[in-house]
């Protein structure tokens, strides 16, 4: 295959690429995008390989790598659970940024990379090689390290370092500093000693830019990694000249900035702060004086059976489901009360905070897998203003997105943070195990107020209850 | 604290301050509720019905004024009922202190605390639950077209019968205020062609949405007078409106008129010569008999019949409608009371820095507080001034724009970084980079009409193309190598090898798992 039917080749899985990315504007046409994705990626791969840059020698390396790396990916695919994608998201976004990691060292071992460039030419791609392996190795660190929170390996209490702000910035300035070194070195080998200082250094701040983070910011984190490995990509591109490459790179990176930009939104935080990885410090309860912090009144607790009444009377229900409900696996149980209030002429709607669970749409796809018809998934922002016609708003396992602090209180450490209205509900259940605050350790108003009603105890078990007592009616 | 109900004394009154219904809920708030033998008879509220909401009943109204701590009336009350009356007394009701400052020199003496329903500040968006005058108004515009249709000979549909063809009745409502809008609409629900007038030219949408057509008058100037009233209009508009006036009366066969200016005689809009002009068998119902009449033939409280128009000019259309007034009039009372007793334990407290309380409020403790302050409130601005609203903040808009300084210092950091970049970067890398800021912006258009439901999935697929760098190091395996090159091949080899199994990884994992993910989202 000739260079320029490789280059070809290249666009057409671009545009299949971008193709892809669009048809997830709608959940009809986003099993086709993802189909274009696949037949790019085949394009792109086969395109290469039998491409003037492969001799035949390499293929059944090749070959045995692919199978290795596919098994285990679609083992992978085939095995997860819904309510741990996030955990495998975070896991495939530090692969990418390994393997931007060995792409880069390996592409500067390697002296044809280099070969008749021009002085001004080499030290930009010297500093290509840089970026991509920075990037890349950020990635991931990061990426494991949200794995571990996210799988619970790790614990989800921010790790707060005395003085992590400089610890952050003495790490860049290092950086910086091997960098103008490494661009100046004679040798490879003298060169590979700023790469590795840099590596290490960069990996530390992955793990320390992710450790500082809270349970509940994950959304944000994940997105921004998302991100990170779309960098990487590009950067990998601009250090092997490959066009495909800087296109996907910043589709991804550009989607993956996007998305933290939406949950930082949602969580009324600044964008810039997150992707300079230098928050956390959000997340510290505000500690007022004893007294006028406590919201005043009682909390009614209510049984299933109760519950189930409720929700026959009533004709509209709205269930705000939260990291919770993923927790306790309760997404099958909330789609047979649905069927079956539903069956009973009840108006049952779901509504998703962006920021609940710990990804983006990651409640979306657990509904989605237990069957609920997502079009009555609604989103935040398209069903806030009915909750005043709802009869009975359900919170599974939510708190901090159905806080009305972040309304009424201006020194409430949330305020200013959206959240669904379901107070104005008629009458507001919160399925909680205990009255623990949530992640943003804020009381929760909502808890006492006069039409709220609590349900203690595990959200499945509970629901089961609840769906019992809905049948036996 | 004690709700007192006397019976209304007013001849032809069959209103109550309020209905069953609304005592249980007085009572959910903490309050007692002792209402009068009878005193909701006229509106189909049997003492019965009271004492079944928990409201003690009491003969005659010297107990209910003497024992009671505060009173809900409907019509200003009689100076025998302020004889009868505890001093110290809360009295709700309509009072009208401009028309009636006698009355309010009386219940001063009482010391009294007064909230006159008709004093609410109806500019106020809050206040609307506890507006009185609009909820009456609006059941007085339906009994009004009920009237027109009894006195009216003819269908208000057209209809097609096998008889022959019944044209549809055509009414014109002058004034299109609460009770207009409430005509137009049951006129429109009953299959008349409706027409109607405003000076206020802003609620000619209002009339489309009931089903009217707005008749404009051919003349150039502003109506609305504040408070949701009309004004007084000059005499060129006047003439113009005459005109329109009378060719609307060759017209159609049905007028109703609500014309009403605050604290003045009702304007006379119907001359006896136009009404002379209308087809025999029409008829006008002329909703402002008791301010004078809009129609110069109109005798208040009486139907008339003149030159063959039957000519309604009755006062009492509430009091022909006494269950859903009082209803109506029960629900707004209870609104207030929820105001003005917002702990729930039963006790009242007339708060005075509330703007909705304090225009109500026009006597307190004997000390007479009318007319309140007028409201700090932008005035009504000309729709053209009206701001934009926000862009919804929504997934295909950046969100609201950038002021203008900070869009400056990014256009200009770019510009620098755009310089920096020309100066030092050779063409090769150029190109590479124009292909890279176009693929971010490509990139943002797109990920913008993500649906929300779908960033999971989002996240995966972009996980899965980014397995795309698998190219690197495809590239980095088996290079046609030119010979005499010293290059370490195996550890490349071994780097490549372990990048393209890394990168499968994603590329099949996440392929497989968006369509996994993908193939659950059903309807």
């Amino acid at each position: 295959m000739s260079s320029s039917l490789a280059t070809v080749s290249y666009i057409g899985a671009i545009i299949l690429f971008i193709l892809s990315l669009g048809g997830l504007s709608n959940p009809e046409s986003s099993r086709r995008g993802n189909l274009y994705g696949m037949i790019g990626m085949t394009i792109a791969v086969l395109a290469t390989v039998f491409g003037p840059r492969v001799t035949m020698a390499g293929l059944p390396w090749i070959i045995g790598a692919m199978l290795v790396g596919g098994s285990v990916g679609l083992y992978a695919a085939r095995k997860v659970q819904m309510t741990q994608m996030p955990e495998l998201v975070a896991l495939m976004h530090s692969l990418v940024g390994l393997a931007a990691m060995l792409v880069g060292f390996a592409n500067y071992i390697d002296p044809m990379a280099a070969l008749n460039l021009s002085a001004a030419e080499k030290s930009i791609h010297e500093m290509e090689v840089y970026l991509g392996i920075l990037i890349g190795a950020i990635t991931l660190a990061g990426s494991l390290i949200a794995f571990g929170k996210l799988s619970g390996k790790i614990g989800g209490k921010p790790l707060l370092l005395p003085g992590r702000h400089f610890m952050n910035l003495a790490g860049l300035l290092v950086v910086i500093a091997f960098g103008w070194q490494f661009m100046h070195v004679e040798t490879i080998s003298s060169g590979m000693t700023a790469l590795t200082v840099m590596t290490v250094i960069a990996l530390l701040f992955g793990i320390h830019m992710v450790m500082a983070i809270g349970g509940a910011d994950m959304p944000v984190v994940v997105s921004m990694l998302n991100s990170y490995s779309g960098w990487a990509a590009a950067a990998t591109g601009f250090m092997l000249n490959n066009d495909l490459l800087i296109v996907v790179g910043a589709l991804v990176g550009s989607s993956g900035a996007i998305l933290s930009y939406i949950m930082c939104r949602a969580m009324n935080r600044n964008f810039i702060s997150v992707i300079a990885g230098g928050f956390g410090g959000g997340a510290k309860p505000t500690k007022k004086a004893d007294g006028d912090a406590a919201p005043v009144g009682e909390v009614v607790a209510i049984s299933a059976a109760e519950t189930a009444e409720l929700l026959l009377d009533a004709k509209n229900v709205i269930i705000v489901p939260g990291y919770g409900m993923a927790v306790a696996q309760a997404q099958h149980t909330v789609n047979e009360i649905t069927k079956l209030l539903r069956e009973k002429g009840v108006n049952v709607r779901f509504g998703i905070h962006p920021v609940a669970g710990r990804m983006p749409g990651h409640m979306n796809v657990l509904l989605a897998e237990a069957r609920v018809p997502y079009d009555i998934v609604m989103e935040m922002d398209e069903l806030n203003a009915d909750f005043p016609d709802t009869d009975v708003s359900i919170v599974i396992g939510a708190n901090d997105i159905v806080n009305p602090a972040a309304q009424d209180d201006p020194t409430s450490p949330i305020a200013g943070m959206p959240v669904l209205e379901v107070w104005k509900a008629k009458t507001s259940i919160v399925m909680k195990r205990s009255m623990a605050s949530g992640y943003a350790g804020v009381d929760n108003p909502l808890f006492y107020k006069e039409n709220n009603r609590m349900l203690f105890g595990d959200a499945k078990k509970m629901l089961d209850e609840v769906l019992t007592a809905l049948k036996a009616q | 604290m004690r709700i007192g109900i006397p019976a209304e004394t007013l001849a032809g009154e069959k209103r109550v301050a309020t209905v069953p219904e609304v005592v249980e809920k007085l009572i959910k708030l903490g309050f007692t509720v002792a209402v009068e033998s009878g005193a909701g008879d006229a509106a189909n509220c049997s003492d019965e019905a009271y004492r079944a909401a928990g409201a003690e009943i009491i003969v005659g109204a010297a107990q209910i004024w003497a024992e009671s701590d505060i009173v809900f009336k409907v019509t200003v009350p009689s100076s025998a009922e302020v004889e009868m009356m505890r001093t110290g007394i809360t009295l709700i009701g309509f009072i009208w202190p401009a028309q009636n400052p006698e009355l309010m020199q009386q219940l001063a003496a009482k010391k009294a605390t007064v909230l006159a329903i008709d004093a609410l500040p109806r500019q106020l968006s809050r206040a609307q639950k506890m507006d009185a005058l609009t909820s009456q108004a609006g059941v007085a515009g339906y009994r009004a077209v009920i009237e027109a249709a009894n006195a009216f000979g003819r269908f208000f549909n057209g209809q097609i019968t096998a008889a022959g063809k019944v044209p549809p009745a055509k009414v014109f409502i002058a004034g299109a205020g609460v009770a207009g809008l409430a005509a137009i609409g049951t006129a429109a629900g009953l299959g008349a062609i409706v027409r109607a007038n405003d000076t206020r030219a802003e609620v000619a949408d209002q009339v489309k949405s009931l089903g009217g057509e707005f008749v404009k008058v051919e003349y150039e100037e502003e109506g609305g007078g504040g408070g949701g009233y009309a004004k007084v209009m000059s005499e060129g508009f006047l003439q113009a409106q005459r005109e329109m006036y009378a060719k609307q009366a060759r017209e159609v066969d049905i007028i109703i008129t609500t014309a009403l200016i605050p604290g003045r005689p009702a304007p006379m809009l119907i001359t006896a010569e136009m009404v002379k002009s209308m087809k025999p068998g029409s008829v006008i119902v002329d909703m402002a008999g008791e301010r004078g009449g809009n129609c110069e033939l109109t005798e208040a409280g009486k139907a008339v019949v003149k030159y063959g128009v039957t000519i309604v000019g009755y006062t009492d259309l509430n009091s022909r409608l006494a269950k859903q007034s009082s209803t109506l009039y029960g629900t707004n009372l209870f609104r207030l009371t929820e105001e003005l007793c917002k702990t729930k334990d039963g006790i009242i407290n007339v708060n005075m820095e509330d703007d909705a309380i304090r225009g109500l409020t026009v006597i307190k403790e004997g000390e007479i507080t009318w007319p309140a302050p007028p409201l700090k409130m932008a005035a009504p601005k000309p729709a053209v001034a009206a701001k934009p609203a926000p862009a919804p903040h929504g997934h295909g808009s950046g969100g609201a724009p950038a002021s203008a300084g900070k869009t400056a210092a990014i256009f200009s950091a770019a510009a620098l970084l755009f310089l920096l970049i020309g100066a030092f970067a050779p063409p090769a890398f150029l190109g590479h980079f124009t292909v890279f800021v176009l693929a971010c912006f490509v990139g943002y258009m797109v990920v913008w009409n993500v649906t929300p439901a779908l960033h999971t999935p989002l996240m995966s697929v972009t996980n899965a193309i980014s397995s795309i760098i698998a190219i690197g190091a495809l590239v980095q395996v088996a290079p046609p190598l030119l010979v005499g090159l010293d290059r370490p091949d195996e550890w490349i080899r071994w780097l490549a090898v372990a990048g393209i199994a890394l990168t499968a990884v994603n590329m099949f994992g996440g392929f497989a798992v968006t369509r996994r993910m993908l193939s659950m989202f059903r309807k």
